[in-house]
């Protein structure tokens, strides 16, 4: 069970929160110009990362709103909480190959 | 013409109006231990689900209805009459006695209405949305510790804190009224569960404790 700090809410149990994804993707600026391909990737093509990843997170049973967190794929080892849209919080440390 | 004259509540519905766990009143009643924990369902309560920025003029009005909105995570605002509970950064749940809603003579969902006005936010009445379970006694806390996660102890979770979690895995705003008293709110759907769930985890109370 992973212990979540909501930025509202404080620590709760992983439990009370939803998954969504990785964190960043930009919606394109102009769909119509996407080839078949690219558009394809924009949807469905996400990144495996072993090690520090940054994703999408709701606290769905407290207060329903979305932030981001960067999380280590390996260790669980959360290493930040920031709000949406804000930029990429830094890397902690490095990525493991 | 229909035998309207038959209906006899305040609005001719109150006495056919059944609560979510109005079938488990005899078992409340039964499973509570007297001095050491009680349950019961709190029905009807008003309830009006309030979505506003509380730094805007229209939260600011919305504030001056229901005697203030609540900052943070865990506050509660109102009065002594209604409690206004912080369910996000911009949405509130307002909980209000029976009487205060609209169609029983009260102005509460009216002037919450005209209060916000045409600015952006949401006025909802979700009176039907969830019932109330009052559960105290000094064994409350520690019935609810079997299925909350959070710190419940006293000297984090003061009286007069409202919290959106989980109780016995389902979701439930836990409302602490006093040192020993606790109001879980849990949705119309859930409230056969959450009744049972917690009858059974007061069950124990009832026996003499094993040395």
């Amino acid at each position: 069970m992973l212990l979540i700090s909501c930025p509202n809410c404080g620590p709760r149990d992983e439990t009370e929160f939803h998954y969504g994804g990785q964190a960043h993707v930009p919606y394109p600026e102009n769909p119509n110009d996407l080839t078949d391909r690219e558009w394809a990737e924009y949807l469905f093509y996400r990144e495996n990362t072993k090690g520090t990843f940054a994703e999408r997170w709701v606290h769905s049973t407290g207060c329903r709103q979305w932030f981001n967190m960067l999380r280590d794929t390996v260790t669980y080892d959360i290493q930040a909480v920031y709000q949406m849209g804000g930029a990429a919080a830094r890397r902690a440390r490095p990525t493991r190959s | 013409m229909a035998n309207t004259a038959a209906f006899t509540g305040i609005n001719g519905l109150r006495e056919i109006r059944r609560s979510p766990a109005s079938h488990l009143a005899e078992a409340f009643d039964t499973g509570s231990v007297q001095g050491t924990v009680t349950l019961n369902e709190g029905p009807f309560q008003t309830m009006v689900g309030v979505r506003v920025d509380r730094s805007s003029e229209a939260g600011a009005r919305i504030a001056s209805v229901t005697g203030g909105l609540p900052e943070r995570c865990g506050d509660v605002g109102g009065t002594e009459r209604v409690s206004v509970l912080w369910l996000g950064p911009q949405e509130f749940l307002v909980v209000a006695p029976e009487d205060a809603h609209d169609s029983l003579g009260g102005d509460l969902i009216g002037s919450l209405k005209s209060a916000l006005g045409d600015a952006a936010g949401q006025v909802v009445d979700l009176s039907a949305n969830r019932t109330t379970f009052e559960l105290s006694g000094p064994r409350a806390r520690a019935v609810l510790e079997k299925g909350c996660a959070l710190d419940l102890h006293p000297r984090t979770l003061k009286p007069g804190t409202a919290l959106n979690t989980e109780v016995g895995n389902i979701p439930v705003a836990l409302f602490k009224t006093g040192e020993e008293s606790f109001r879980l709110f849990p949705r119309a759907s859930f409230a056969d569960y959450l009744g049972r769930w917690l009858l059974d985890a007061m069950r124990e109370f009832a026996s003499p404790e094993v040395p």
